[in-house]
């Protein structure tokens, strides 16, 4: 919300500058966003009146005036403007007026004319954002008047962001309130006295739905002039508000709604059938709004009619049909107290947001109706004229919210805040916020003022206390309270370790969006239907992604587009797995490598990676465990990977991840220019590890005999090494494979593996015949499980 | 072959010598073998030349050898002069081995040096996302204070996100929060506050709870982004005030910032799950407090939010609100980020282009 600074201080007006003031209000918890000027710098601009015009002899458009500003003599001064007449007033800037926007006026000859000055647009001085042609003053303009003084330009407006708890300030008035017990001074509010009826007209009034609308007042005013002007101070009070003058109802509805933060509405008299009535919607009621839009009620919603039809979505906007006009003689004048409950999320459930219905749903005071309406009464009739009838009123003060008496304890505000409040202090904050409290033998009783529908419990008297008091004058302890251990596992690994690993391998780090698009998601992972978000920021952003391959990939590309095509990332998160009604979110951690396998080398072979680069990083990871042991690595086909080049990684026989090159199809169509190599992994089994155990280092020497094993192509090295170790004792200490050899010497369709064995006993130097002994029974076992013979 | 011919021409002449004349003989001797181990060019050599005068057939031994021939009193003077002489030989002999092997090793390095500003060979190191550094420092700082991380769903229903918060449907707290929905009862969180009340219907008070993670709200433009890290922080106790919260936050910031003296300042807020409510702004650590583009010359950067958890939220979780006290506050990461590491454009830190990342490569 925007107001003037100069208004706000004929309501109060304490001793504090414009940065003072606007300090208080951000530290009270109403944090002012910008202090701006009411009109940007300008000077030497005048009330001018157009005394005299003719037409400029070498120019059709331009004519040529005689402008009095007050000054000894009139200024000629020619004026381009459609607008210009005899008798206007206008804004007249004379030589060495400077302009918004430092545009200096200067004596100009124009078309062989000296022009003494410029007559001005409210544009050309700030005060709109277009005009079209000079701004043409009220006839009571004084000549001569600097505008500045005119307009009262030499204010500030202030911009305050409201937190929703505080309905109570959305107007000039409860502003002021806030300043004045901020600075403990008086608050002067703006006269509201009663308008005398000078007609007996009025209009039924019909309240059906009392508990929504606890308070109605109406008035019929009749023979208003809807085309008048609207003053210069309040058309300048709106626009610093930053809103447009537009009629006089709806000027002075929104005026008070400023003023006094009640929300009005003026109906056009001769629009409303019989009486109004205020109920809820029928279902599939229509209503065509102020903003001519055609919204669908249905019984949720509050809805002023006339016996026919709905004329107004309550506390939201009112109907189109019954709208004041420029036609308008007669108005009905509306002004409610509507349940903050029956009007919340309402003008959302439609898209909209209006004045009223902030307001309305934060909580206006149902105390003020019968002085708004007659300070709007009394405003309408100052500037459009017409007669009053009296003021018709259905209350039913049942529903009115209760303020409820709040048990405030002395030991409670003390705990809370950590400082003890003198109880002086605790009780003038009170009465400044204008509670109604009383003593009591643990502290006060206290009630709640009308206005603030924020203060239920002793929790927020107690924040009310510190707020006034200062948050910033409070203590603030430097002891950090005592201390206690957490509990930390050894064998868990948790994600810094895991997360330092991947980068000590080389890896980038990646955070990229949960939420991926649908095509690439599908492409990815087609068995997964994946989660769609209802309102997405685009289709880009439209699913919650089921495999972090989908946003890495996209990584990829990005960076493959922009020359960095040796990539090495990894990402830690979550991915949405849909399993029946519910969705499984499990952290997982994914990487991705494509291009050269080292940085631009001399010494190296350079090469592009593949999967067993990758495959070692991943066995990194698994080993931090210490359980290497339980995984397994097994062929199995992913439709996002390449058929002969992908992995499930099990553990103990339960899959936790893959492993592999990206299926070159899906390759092309992301755009991908080189390999990539993929992995996954579920966390959950990264993070259980095992806490080491010592276990005696061998005094024995060790020996290496290297067997050169031909096996089918159909067996996998994964076999040999589970049959050399199921059929070795606990003296095998180490299988390693170092050569794989195809070709001549080994019949088509198979291989040679060499194998090398490390063979160590811890209690004995092994002999010859010992070793030899284990060697053959190795051998012997691996003929008969998988037909290995030892290469000739 | 030429080299082996040579000394066995020597040698016929030597044992000539010893039978004719004695001093003469070893002294010639002497200098031509001194001569022989002076000039000697390697290694080999000076064990052929030992091999040649001191070795099994050497010509000192034969000369020792053709001593029988003599008397006794001659053939002690002349043994020990041929002793003497083999002595004197023999210690050449190794101190000219010391220097031949000081130079052969030198050359050795010579041969051997490389070019040592050819870079390393080998993987490059990787690096955390600037995020999680924040995070891991953030997290690690209340560690140290007895906090313990949780994490919890980012799919969330409606209760934990928000009910449960004390922010019922239509409260005007919602609007404040553009959320994702999946459903009519899920939804992507908004706030790891969530989380906060997971862990305080599990288990039983006192808490001290950290829990980071990604957050979502529907909103795209140059200064927000729709996912986002949020770090929230709860502790509930018999004790906890206003005062340890402000006191926390205030050793925190001066922590993660690593400025001493740098000044917080608590305003008024509004949170449906605190009461009271503050925001929490910094000195602005750009400009030192002096105003700047980044603190829009205010002085000042709103940093998180916090309060003294609401009664009522203690009450949802079946928590004793008259026994226990609490505090909660959230902090934004990813802006903790941009202004530890000076970051400008909220944009990059999820476009994740590796010139970016790799810079957070380094501490």
């Amino acid at each position: 919300m925007k107001f003037s600074e100069q208004w706000l201080r004929e309501w109060v007006n304490p001793a504090v500058d414009t940065a003072t003031l606007a300090e208080q209000l951000t530290m009270a918890g109403l944090e002012v966003d910008s202090v701006e000027s009411a009109a940007p710098a300008f000077n030497n601009i005048f009330v001018g009146e157009v005394v005299s015009l003719r037409p400029h002899p070498e120019a059709d458009r331009l004519n040529i005036c005689e402008v009095n500003v007050g000054q000894a003599e009139n200024l000629t001064i020619i004026c381009g403007a459609s607008n210009v007449a005899q008798g206007v007033k206008v804004p007249a800037a004379v030589i060495g007026a400077i302009l918004p926007g430092d545009f200096k006026i200067k004596k100009a000859k124009l078309r062989g004319v000296e022009s003494f000055g410029m007559l001005c647009s409210a544009k050309e001085i700030g005060l709109a954002e277009s005009a079209e042609g000079l701004m043409i003053l009220p006839a009571d303009a004084k000549v001569g008047e600097s505008i500045r003084d005119y307009f009262s330009l030499d204010d500030q407006v202030i911009e305050v962001d409201f937190t929703p708890n505080r309905g109570d300030c959305l107007s000039v008035a409860g502003i002021s309130r806030e300043i004045g017990v901020l600075n403990n001074s008086e608050v002067t509010p703006v006269a509201c006295d009663a308008v005398a009826p000078e007609i007996d007209d009025t209009f039924t009034i019909d309240v059906q739905a009392p508990a929504d609308c606890p308070r109605y007042l109406g008035r019929v005013i009749k023979g208003i002039n809807a085309n008048a002007e609207t003053p210069i101070w309040m058309q300048e009070r709106l626009r610093r508000a930053g809103l447009r003058s537009l009629s006089p109802t709806v000027d002075v509805t929104n005026y008070i709604l400023l003023e006094l933060g009640q929300p009005m509405h003026a109906f056009d008299l001769n629009k409303l059938n019989d009486k109004i009535v205020i109920r809820r919607a029928k279902k599939n009621e229509k209503i065509k709004l102020l903003d001519e839009s055609e919204v669908t009620l249905d019984e949720n919603i509050l809805v002023i009619a006339d016996s026919n039809t709905a004329v107004a979505f309550a506390g939201v906007m009112g109907g189109f049909d019954s709208s004041v006009t420029s036609e308008t003689q007669d108005i009905f004048l509306e002004c409610a107290f509507f349940q903050p409950d029956t009007i919340r999320g309402k003008a959302r459930q439609f898209g909209m947001q209006t004045d009223s219905s902030y307001r309305f749903e934060r909580g206006v005071d149902f105390n003020m109706q019968q002085r708004a309406m007659e300070r709007a009464s009394k405003l309408i009739v100052e500037i459009a004229g017409g007669k009053v009838g009296p003021i018709t009123e259905k209350v039913e003060e049942v529903s009115f919210p209760k303020r409820q008496n709040i048990t405030f304890r002395r030991s409670r505000l003390t705990r809370v805040l950590g400082f003890s409040v003198e109880n002086s202090v605790v009780e003038n904050i009170l009465t400044r916020l204008g509670m109604i409290w009383s003593h009591t033998d643990e502290g006060w009783l206290v009630v709640a003022p009308d206005y603030r529908f924020d203060i239920a419990i002793e929790a927020d008297l107690i924040e009310e206390i510190g707020r006034v008091y200062g948050y910033n004058n409070l203590p603030t302890h430097s002891s950090l309270s005592e201390l206690r251990f957490v509990e930390e596992p050894e064998a868990n690994l948790n994600k810094a370790r895991i997360r330092n690993t991947m980068v000590g391998l080389g890896y980038q780090e990646a955070i990229t969006y949960s939420f991926v698009d649908k095509k690439i998601q599908q492409m990815l992972d087609p068995t997964n239907e994946p989660v769609e978000l209802a309102n997405p920021i685009s289709a880009e952003m439209s699913v919650m992604r089921t495999t972090l391959w989908s946003s890495l990939l996209k990584t990829a590309e990005y960076n493959q587009a922009r020359q960095q095509s040796r990539l090495r990332l990894f990402e830690t998160g979550k991915r949405f797995i849909k399993s029946g009604n519910e969705t499984v979110q499990e952290t997982v951690i994914a990487g991705l490598i494509s291009g050269d396998v080292l940085p631009t080398q001399w010494g190296s072979e350079q090469r592009k990676a593949d999967f067993f680069d990758m495959k070692s990083d991943v066995e990194h990871l698994l080993n931090l465990t210490g359980n290497s042991d339980k995984f397994s690595f097994v062929a199995a086909e992913h439709p996002a990977l390449h058929p002969g080049q992908s992995a499930q990684v099990l553990v103990e026989n339960q899959p936790i991840g893959w492993l592999g090159s990206l299926h070159p199809a899906i390759k092309q169509q992301i755009g991908l220019n080189l390999p990539v190599i993929l992995f996954e992994l579920s966390y959950t089994y990264l993070e259980k590890g095992v806490v080491p155990k010592y276990c005696p280092v061998s005094k024995f020497p060790s020996i290496n005999r290297d067997l050169a094993l031909v096996v089918k192509e159909s067996v996998s090295a994964g076999r040999v090494f589970a049959e050399i170790r199921k059929s070795g004792d606990d003296r095998l200490q180490l299988v390693e494979i170092f050569d794989i050899y195809r070709g001549k010497g080994i019949a088509e369709g198979s291989k040679s593996l060499a194998v090398s064995l490390t063979i160590q006993d811890d209690q004995k130097t092994l002999v010859d015949d010992e070793v030899d002994g284990i060697i053959q029974k190795i051998l012997v076992s691996l003929q008969d499980s998988i037909g290995a013979t030892l290469r000739e | 072959m030429k080299g082996r011919c040579l000394p066995s021409l020597f040698y016929l002449e030597l044992i000539e010598s010893v039978s004719n004349n004695m001093a003469i003989d070893t002294d010639s001797l002497f200098t031509e073998a001194s001569a022989a181990i002076n000039a000697a060019a390697s290694l080999d050599l000076l064990d052929q030349i030992r091999v040649q005068y001191l070795g099994k057939k050497g010509s000192l031994t034969e000369l020792l050898k053709g001593l029988k021939n003599l008397s006794g009193v001659e053939k002690k003077e002349a043994g020990q002069t041929i002793n003497k002489i083999k002595q004197e030989l023999q210690k050449q002999i190794e101190a000219k081995k010391t220097s031949l092997q000081v130079l052969e090793l030198q050359k050795k390095l010579e041969s051997e040096k490389i070019d040592v500003t050819l870079p390393g060979r080998g993987q490059s190191i990787g690096g955390l996302h600037p995020v999680t550094r924040t995070i891991q420092r953030i997290e690690s700082f209340f560690h140290g204070l007895g906090f313990v991380t949780a994490d919890g769903p980012e799919i969330e229903d409606d209760y934990h996100n928000f009910e449960a918060l004390n922010i019922p449907e239509n409260h005007p707290a919602r609007a404040m929060q553009d959320t994702f929905y999946i459903n009519e009862h899920s939804l992507l969180r908004t706030q790891t506050s969530s989380v906060q009340i997971r862990e305080m219907q599990n288990s039983e008070p006192p808490f001290r709870i950290i829990s980071s993670g990604r957050v979502y709200r529907c909103d795209f433009d140059i200064t927000h982004t729709p996912m986002f890290h949020q770090v929230e922080g709860l502790m509930v106790d018999e004790n906890v005030s206003f005062a340890d919260l402000k006191g926390t936050l205030v050793e925190f910031m001066r922590h993660f910032f690593e400025v001493d003296d740098l000044q917080l300042r608590f305003r008024p807020s509004y949170f449906p799950f605190t009461e009271p409510s503050a925001e929490v702004d910094i000195q602005c650590v750009m400009c030192g407090g002096d105003g700047c583009r980044v603190c829009k010359n205010t002085g000042w950067l709103e940093v998180g939010g916090c309060g003294m958890v609401h009664p009522q939220v203690l009450t949802n979780v079946g928590v004793d609100n008259e026994k226990y006290t609490g505090y909660a506050f959230g902090m934004g990461a990813d802006r903790l980020a941009m202004l530890r590491y000076g970051i400008n454009d909220l944009r990059l830190m999820f476009e994740n282009d590796i010139r970016f990342l790799s810079q957070f490569n380094r501490a």
